[in-house]
Parts: C-alpha cells; sequence; structure tokens
C-alpha cells in the first residue's frame, strides 16, 4: 500500500449533493413569474449524496456499489466535478480521465479521425496533445482501416473501442469508471483492463461504479456501498460485499 | 487482468505541477468560467469545424447554402421593396443585403447558441467543461457564415457594377462590435434558455419583430423626424448603419458610432458573462 506521507488522490469530506426540482414543472417564464410573485414556487428536494466522507490513495481501486438510485453515478460525477457540491468538500490531485458514457460527445456525420480529435478536446486535452497520442489512440482501438470513414458507419463496439481509447488516451491520476467494461468483446475488455491496471501500477486511483460483485470482488482494494445517497459501509471489499449481500 | 494482491506497484513521479482540483476553494465562476475557456480553445475551434462540417457534409449544395439562402430572401425582398419605396437607395439590391448580411449574422449566432447549450446538455451531465464554449462557438460558426455571405455580397456587387472598396478592409472592425454585442447576448439568452424551454420561441418571435424596427429592409431616413430619433435607441441600428457604411457606403464609420458600437459591445458582453456564469454551475444539474 502506499506510504502513510503521500496525500490522497480522491478525498471527499462530508459531501452532499442535492437535486433541487421544481414540484410542478415550471417551463414557461410566466408562469414562473406568477408563481413567483405568488410566492407559490415549490421545491421537492432530492439529496443524492449526503455526507459522504472518503479518501483514495493513488494506486487504489474503490469499488462503489449500491443499488440504482443510491448515487452511485452521482458521486463519480461530483469527483469528475460536473456536479459542484451542495455540502462539502471535494479535492482531486492530478488529472482526471472519466470513462462515463463513452463517445458522449461524438457526431454520426463527422469521420473517426475528425470525432478524435472533438472528443479529444471534450475531454480537456489541446490539440497537440491529442495530435501526440492520435496513432496510439487508432492503433489502441483497432480502426486504421476505418479512420476516416464517417462514424455512422461503425458499429457499436467500434464506437466503444474508440471512446475508450480517446478516454484513456493520456495517463491520468484519477481514473473513473462506470460499468464500461460491458462493452466490446472479450478480447477488447482484456485490453482495456490491462490499460487500467497499467495505469494503476503507475500511480493512478480509481473509481469504479459495477453492479457486479464478482468484478468487484476482483478488482478492488477496497469497496464503499452506498446506500441512498449515505455511505453504509466502505473497508475492505470483501467485508463490504458481504455486509452489502446480508442486508 | 486487474488483482488487488500485487503489491501496488510504482508510485507516481513526484509531478510538483499536477493540477489539484478542490471544490472550497474554486474562484468566482466569473473568473473560472474564463480561466477554462482559455484552455478549452481547442475545443471551440472543433466545435465550429463540426457544426460547419456537419451541416453542410451531406446536402448537394453545401456550403454554397450560406450563400444562396440571403440571395433568395435578398431577391424577394428587392422585387417587393423597390416597387413600394421606389428606389429610395441606390442599389437597392446591395443596400439591403450589407443590412441582411450582418442581420443573419447576429440572429444565427444568438439562436445557435442557445440549441447548442441545449444540445450540449447531455454533455454537461457526463464531462467538466466550461459552458460557455457552446456560445463561444455558435458565434465561431456565425463568423465562418458571415465570410462566405460576405463572398456572396462581393460576387453581387460585381455583377451589378459596383467595384470592390477599399473600406471593405476595415470590416473586421464593425464586426468585433456586432461580435461582442452577440456573445453578451446569446450568454444572457442560453443562461435564461437552460430555465424556461420558452425563451427560444419567445426570441425567434421578437427577432422577427426586432428587424423590422431595425433599418435593414428600408432606408432610415424614408421615417418622419421623430420616429427616427426614436430608433435610435435600438441598439442594433448602430451595428447595421456602422457595418453598412463600411461595406456599402464605403466610408470609415465616424467617432461617435464606434464609440457607441464597441460601448454597447463590451457593456453587453460583461451582463451577458455576468448572467451566464452566475449560474454556470447549476446548469449540469438543470439541463
Amino acid at each position: 500500500m502506499p506510504t502513510v506521507s503521500e496525500p490522497a488522490a480522491i478525498e471527499l469530506t462530508g459531501v452532499s449533493v442535492r437535486y433541487r426540482l421544481p414540484r410542478e414543472r415550471v417551463a414557461s417564464l410566466k408562469e414562473f413569474a406568477i408563481r413567483w410573485a405568488q410566492g407559490r414556487v415549490e421545491y421537492v428536494d432530492l439529496w443524492a449524496l449526503t455526507g459522504v466522507s472518503l479518501e483514495v490513495p493513488p494506486g487504489e481501486i474503490l469499488g462503489v456499489i449500491g443499488r440504482n438510485g443510491a448515487g452511485k453515478s452521482t458521486l463519480l460525477k461530483t469527483i469528475a466535478r460536473v456536479l459542484h457540491p451542495t455540502a462539502g468538500r471535494v479535492i482531486v490531485r492530478g488529472r482526471v480521465a472519466a470513462l462515463l458514457d463513452l463517445g458522449a460527445g461524438f457526431h454520426a456525420e463527422l469521420t473517426g479521425r475528425e470525432n478524435v480529435y472533438l472528443y479529444g478536446t471534450l475531454l480537456g486535452h489541446t490539440r497537440a496533445e491529442v495530435d501526440a497520442v492520435f496513432d496510439d489512440v487508432v492503433g489502441f482501438a483497432e480502426l486504421e482501416a476505418f479512420i476516416d470513414a464517417p462514424l455512422r458507419t461503425y458499429s457499436t463496439g467500434m464506437i466503444a473501442r474508440l471512446g475508450f481509447a480517446v478516454a484513456t488516451c493520456r495517463f491520468a491520476e484519477v481514473l473513473l469508471v462506470d460499468e464500461v467494461l460491458a462493452v466490446g468483446d472479450a478480447s477488447f475488455q482484456e485490453k482495456c483492463l490491462k490499460r487500467m491496471d497499467d495505469y494503476r501500477r503507475r500511480g493512478a486511483a480509481m473509481v469504479f461504479v459495477s453492479h457486479s460483485a464478482d468484478t468487484v470482488r476482483q478488482v478492488c482494494h477496497r469497496a464503499a456501498w452506498l446506500d441512498l445517497g449515505h455511505l453504509a459501509a466502505l473497508g475492505p471489499a470483501n467485508e463490504v460485499l458481504g455486509a452489502y449481500f446480508a442486508a | 487482468m486487474l488483482d488487488c494482491l500485487i503489491m501496488s506497484g510504482t508510485l507516481p513521479p513526484p509531478g510538483a505541477s499536477l493540477p489539484v482540483y478542490d471544490s472550497a476553494e474554486r474562484p468566482g465562476a466569473f473568473v473560472e468560467e474564463g480561466q477554462a475557456l482559455l484552455r478549452y480553445r481547442d475545443l471551440v475551434v472543433q466545435l465550429v469545424s463540426r457544426s460547419v462540417k456537419a451541416r453542410y457534409k451531406r446536402s448537394f449544395l453545401g456550403v454554397a447554402w450560406t450563400m444562396v439562402n440571403p440571395l433568395l430572401t435578398m431577391t424577394v425582398l428587392t422585387l417587393v421593396f423597390s416597387q413600394l419605396f421606389r428606389s429610395p437607395a441606390r442599389d437597392y439590391a446591395l443596400y439591403v443585403l450589407s443590412g441582411l448580411v450582418m442581420w443573419n449574422f447576429f440572429a444565427q449566432s444568438t439562436t445557435a447558441a442557445m440549441s447548442d447549450l441545449m444540445w450540449g446538455g447531455g454533455l454537461m451531465a457526463r464531462v467538466y467543461l466550461p459552458k460557455s464554449v457552446f456560445a463561444l462557438a455558435a458565434l465561431g460558426t456565425g463568423l465562418v457564415n458571415l465570410l462566405l455571405a460576405l463572398v456572396a455580397y462581393a460576387v453581387i456587387s460585381l455583377v451589378l457594377g459596383v467595384p470592390p472598396m477599399w473600406s471593405w478592409l476595415l470590416l473586421p472592425i464593425p464586426v468585433a462590435a456586432v461580435g461582442l454585442f452577440a456573445l453578451g447576448m446569446a450568454l444572457a439568452l442560453s443562461a435564461a434558455a437552460v430555465y424556461f424551454a420558452d425563451v427560444m420561441p419567445t426570441y425567434e418571435v421578437l427577432l422577427t419583430a426586432w428587424l423590422y424596427l431595425t433599418p435593414v429592409i428600408y432606408p432610415l431616413d424614408l421615417l418622419p423626424e421623430p420616429v427616427q430619433l426614436w430608433l435610435r435607441w435600438n441598439p442594433m441600428l448602430w451595428f447595421v448603419e456602422s457595418f453598412r457604411s463600411v461595406l456599402y457606403d464605403g466610408r470609415i464609420p465616424d467617432a461617435v458610432t464606434l464609440a457607441v458600437t464597441f460601448g454597447l459591445g463590451l457593456a453587453m458582453l460583461a451582463l451577458g458573462w455576468w448572467i451566464f456564469t452566475r449560474k454556470a454551475r447549476e446548469y449540469a444539474y438543470r439541463v
């Protein structure tokens, strides 16, 4: 395990995230103005996370388990700074590669090549940085022959491969993984796992959200169990999984 | 395969310059959004090239659409209004077109900024990115289209026997002023559009009304004196006039016009940026 002196790559202290939804959907400006004037704008507060504290040191893989709607994705989004926490504090040391919904920024009419640049810059890389890894990306995705064809001619598997290759094209100190390993064929999954393991050995901290207990047991050092936004358990993967299934 | 029992491997190199994100120590959104935008400038370029390419890739006329569109509008307007106004301005066709080209740039950039932010809604819920990239990309796309429309203008101008003018070289000046104004409007409008679905259709209706309150298709001096004075309160009048003076009259805009247009542009941009960034952290929750 990493030395004690090393600061955690991810540090969450009492993090809460609140989704505030109008009780009735107020979509029109006029309606809002009327309701606001009458003091009738009512909200439903939905706490997706409440007071979650945890740390992930470099080189560690933390599995996150819990039922649907327990706040797993919200947790990843808070770390990826997609969502600003309503309360509490999030500290992330290093670059973040978020493997959530791979290829969310792809455009069907553009070629594979154009999409690599679009998605790469979308993930915060500069054009020059994408230039430098372009051949690796295409090679990793095994798409050399198709890279100048429009994306709409790609199969789902090809798109997923390209998405993973771009998302992991450069080393990141923090990897956020949300069930993406379910895509691609077995040999490509193997390749993805290998790359993530490479990054971990180089010191990347990983947060891994999964529904599969087997994968979590196999892959993760520790696990966090989220239940309705609360951290129900945090500890060695086996113990947390045991408690989760006992509940 | 990943294996937790394997020793943890090498520690990361002591990279002193690692970026650190601390949610408690974020600068104000007004500043942070600007810093992030600077870092994501290549994304803006990619988004512009995406929308330019995607728009034209599968259509038969391709890029020519940008030129055909104002051309057809101009033809219709010229046919209708040159009869109605008894040719009030010389080369009425060019008069209309010079105004329309700029108006389209403004109208397209502001509406595209709204729809792009909506399109980007799905993205913002998945990856972090400065939300203002969409407004800036809409402006960039508008500039590309403006450039193509100006080529069309030059061609038509030649066909009508009006030679190119040296003042055209000064076009970036009025374009910069209206660009600042359009970006400010785009930011303010798209911030509102995130919260209220009816902002976009309402704005489109208002745009039509706004067009008729601006001397784009009619000459200002056709109106009675008092009405002309009232129309001076319309910011778009100033932008159209300064743009037209360079493109159509072959004159450098006077100092008053320059001061007013850049003053309006900068003020609108500051206002739009303030409105937009005030809520920037909430968009991922809302769209």
